[in-house]
């Protein structure tokens, strides 16, 4: 067999010394890395994407994944990846695909913001001993309500709201499909979804009637693939979002393979097994804002006014598109940075096009501001939220709430090795194999995804206590507590914040 | 929308006392309650409002208007007359103070809009708030500091016993009084950053700093408020203007917006209650005041008083007979009146609203 001139990134290496021959690596490699020669374990280490399953599930600790140290020499211009890349290209003639949000070094603007806190002329507020509020509800807010007095001197409400979704604090789920995720890793979703009060997101594959008693906790979206789209479905949430775009692959569709198409997906997805489910780049019935207008209102009819939410990828005239939605009828717009996690995507568009999530926010809810709309959409951040400051910084940058999708995932065992689109996760998040998806038993995982959810909302807590503030709305746009560090004038001033020492 | 501001903050102590029967008192009685906490103040600012001061003119909006350099204020008063009827045009009466060594001009105008300028649906308070907001933020060293009907506020850098003195405060009578001693931490020390601060016939005095500040000036500047002073004050005085003036809520619903109950609290409402309370704090999230505060805000029918929704700063009330009295210090309610009928500490984000008899 011809031996691709691409190096093995990783070298997976065993201790014959400490092996004892269970073979739980062979059993948990779903890469196929490891197999019985007959009196040892074999070792294929070109397949190794360094997931760590096997040596979490090695009870000699014999494994050891180290990165190649045969590379190829070291060129601060032509790169590890795109040496591999040509040379994968040459050998194929293809689109090298990849799995997870950029992992290229672009400057991460939310490690160049600090978040303020109180000292003297202000008290930081306890939230071990105070109320600390991080309720927040998403949707259209009127600009103004009126209010009348009752027979019964009580105050009533004249002004009609529109829908809103409550959350239990800012954080929800990003979109995940079932077939780029498998069912159990959708329900360690809903099951954390309902236990902390948030949303999760059907993403564009349907929805498996094992969700269907966490409705109350599901959006349910509508991609240009239409996959698994019915009266039923769009009924089957909260709310339902229409994705224009992802930040991991602005202006293409989703991808997923064959590979990752058995029957219960197919089903899901109203589509035959096996076949690639390739959704177009732009929505057919969406070529400019008044048709996106239509199928927003369209769907509105179909779900008896139901919240919608349209999810874009961050792109450079992000401001103005996301006024535009606005200005459709969107309740919600979901921004999605371009760190943006994905379950397939062309590495080329993944790390070349969109901007930060950073800037989209502020861009955006300046935007927003200026034409004195702010209030007609709720703003959900995402790609690339790592942690509770994260959260924090996006929320304060503009955002009502953010999104998450990969830190969910960590918590299911996933290490990002971003090998996604091929199916074989050994850790049974993005796979469909069923020996594999077996391995993720929903009820031990949602309790780890609750917890995490759990710990970020006590270090939200404690983010706001020591900002002396004890609601979550007193953080939201409120760049006044945030400074800059390292960052120029032109950043400072589109991000609307100013440089540490002012 | 500039953000590379200097916000300005500071400590301080305030006092403000009203008469429901309109009984005019002399401005001695509020000199003296805010000169009593000395401990509250820095020297670096002080200042007072009245209502019911001008009766000779209460048709009129009273402009008390300061000049940086003398020559701004035939700018001003080249725009004032495009504009306005003037009534009466007077130097603010003053005396020399030895603490005082400099300020600036100070002018008040009594004022009417023209007619003719009164265009298609706007009504005459938007066009005289234009005009403040005009005049502060493009008219370099005119600012105006006083805009209401009947009332009048006067402030400036100095101790309170200066200010008074500077201003022949004790030579007013008005049925409503309010008062601010600072202590600022970073003072331009300039004389429009003094209490209280006002827009046409709201006057706030305050004490604290509100912590949400950014997205309140963001929130307001979406109404078209330009905020010129960058301090706390400015934004409660904008806020209370937008909920209560143009957006018609009433002062309790207004005062719910800015010091909002506890989700917990409004949770536990009857249904309508809650209905209600739940659509006001997802309406008005960018309006809640967060972080320390205590607020009097004097309008033409009534004084209120209101602390943050979880008290961190002081405020007391008592009554003795018409006149109720609020004040960041209870010695400072009973150095002018020593036996009030009541003595109590409003709870937090719990409202005193008084209001005057017709």
């Amino acid at each position: 067999m011809f031996k691709s001139l691409a190096p093995p990134e990783y070298l997976a290496t065993i201790d014959r010394e400490k092996c004892i021959r269970c073979k739980r690596c062979i059993q948990n490699c779903g890469w196929g890395v490891y197999s019985w020669g007959g009196d040892k374990i074999l070792i294929n280490t070109s397949k190794c994407v360094k997931c760590l399953r096997c040596y979490h599930y090695c009870p000699e600790e014999a494994i050891e994944i180290k990165d190649n140290p045969t590379r190829f020499k070291q060129n601060a211009y032509w790169g590890y990846n795109h040496l591999r890349n040509i040379k994968r290209q040459a050998e194929t003639g293809g689109i090298p695909l990849t799995g997870m949000g950029s992992d290229l070094p672009y400057t991460i603007l939310f490690d160049n913001l600090l978040i303020d806190a109180c000292q003297v002329t202000n008290p930081s507020i306890d939230p071990l001993r105070e109320p600390m509020e991080l309720r927040t509800y998403l949707g259209k807010k009127p600009s103004s309500v009126e209010l009348e007095k009752g027979k019964d001197g009580k105050l009533k409400l004249k002004t009609k709201m529109p829908p809103q979704l409550k959350l239990s604090l800012p954080i929800i789920f990003s979109p995940m499909s079932f077939g780029s995720i498998s069912l159990n890793a959708q329900k360690v979703l809903a099951m954390a979804a309902k236990e902390c009060g948030i949303l999760m997101n059907t993403g564009e594959g349907g929805l498996h009637e094992d969700l269907f008693p966490y409705k109350d906790n599901i959006i349910v979206q509508v991609a240009s693939g239409r996959f698994g789209v019915n009266p039923d479905y769009l009924n089957a949430g909260v709310a339902v979002e229409i994705k224009i775009g992802q930040g991991a692959k602005p202006g293409i569709g989703g991808h997923l393979p064959g590979e990752k198409i058995p029957l219960e997906v197919a089903r899901a997805r109203m589509i035959p097994v096996g076949t690639d489910a390739i959704s177009p780049a732009p929505q057919h019935d969406i070529y400019s804002i008044e048709d996106l207008r239509q199928l927003i209102y369209a769907i509105k009819e179909a779900t008896n006014y139901k919240p919608v939410s349209v999810k874009i990828a961050a792109v450079h005239n992000v401001a103005a598109i996301a006024s535009g939605i606005v200005r459709a009828g969107a309740d919600i717009v979901y921004l999605d940075g371009f760190r943006g996690g994905t379950g397939a995507a062309p590495s080329i568009i993944r790390d070349h096009l969109g901007i930060p999530i950073e800037h989209a926010i502020a861009a955006v809810d300046d935007r927003l501001r200026q034409e004195g709309i702010r209030n007609e959409a709720s703003i959900i951040a995402a790609g690339g939220i790592r942690s509770s400051a994260d959260a924090a910084k996006a929320i304060a940058l503009g955002a009502d709430a953010v999104a998450i999708a990969t830190a969910a995932l960590i918590t299911m065992g996933c290490t990002t090795c971003g090998k996604c689109y091929t199916g074989n996760c050994s850790w049974g998040i993005t796979t469909q194999r069923p020996e594999l998806t077996a391995r993720l038993d929903p009820e031990v995982y949602a309790e780890r995804l609750i917890n995490l959810i759990h710990a970020w909302e006590h270090e939200l807590k404690e983010i706001l206590g020591a900002l002396g503030i004890n609601a979550v709305e007193s953080l939201r746009g409120n760049r006044e507590r945030l400074r800059g560090v390292g960052l120029d004038t032109q950043i400072l001033d589109i991000l609307g914040v100013k440089p540490a020492g002012r | 929308m500039n953000h590379d501001y200097q916000k300005d903050i500071s400590g301080c102590g305030l006092t403000g006392l009203i008469s429901r029967k309109r009984r005019r008192i002399s401005g001695a009685d509020i000199v003296k309650s805010l000169c009593l906490m000395t401990d509250r103040g820095n020297g670096l600012g002080a200042g007072y409002a009245a209502y019911g001061i001008y009766p000779g003119f209460k048709d009129f909006y009273a402009f008390h208007i300061m000049f940086d350099e003398p020559s701004v204020r035939w700018t001003l008063e080249e725009y004032l007359k495009n504009n306005y009827h003037i009534e009466k045009i007077e130097e603010i009466p003053t005396s020399p103070v030895k603490a005082i060594p400099i300020a600036p001009l100070l002018v008040r105008y009594f004022v009417k809009p023209l007619k003719d300028k009164m265009v298609g649906e706007i009504q005459e308070e938007d066009f005289v708030v234009n005009t403040v907001m005009k005049v502060n933020s493009e008219i370099e060293g005119a600012y105006i500091f006083s805009s209401g009907k009947n009332m009048g506020a006067f402030k400036g850098v100095g101790n309170p016993s200066d200010i008074a003195e500077f201003f022949r405060i004790e030579e007013y009578e008005g049925w409503t009084w309010t008062a601010h001693t600072r202590f600022p931490t970073n003072t331009p020390g300039w004389w429009g950053g003094a209490h209280p601060f006002t827009l046409l016939d709201w006057s706030i005095v305050h004490n604290g700093e509100i912590s949400s500040y950014g997205i309140n000036k963001r929130y307001l500047e979406m109404f078209g408020y330009k905020l010129t002073l960058l301090t706390d004050t400015e934004v409660a005085a904008y806020m209370l203007d937008l909920l209560i003036r143009r957006q018609g809520l009433d002062i309790p619903s207004a005062c719910l917006a800015l010091a909002a109950p506890f989700w917990k609290k409004i949770d536990a409402l009857p249904d309508g209650e809650r209905e209600a309370l739940t659509a006001l704090r997802q309406t008005y999230g960018s309006a809640l005041l967060n972080g320390p505060f205590s607020i009097l805000f004097g309008h033409s029918k009534g004084l209120v008083g209101i602390n943050d929704r979880i008290k961190l700063r002081p405020l007391v009330a008592a009554l003795k007979d018409d006149v109720t009295y609020m004040a960041s210090e209870e010695s400072a309610i009973r150095a002018i009146c020593p036996a009030p009928d009541k003595v109590w500490a409003p709870r937090a984000g719990d409202p005193v609203i008084v209001n005057l008899e017709d």
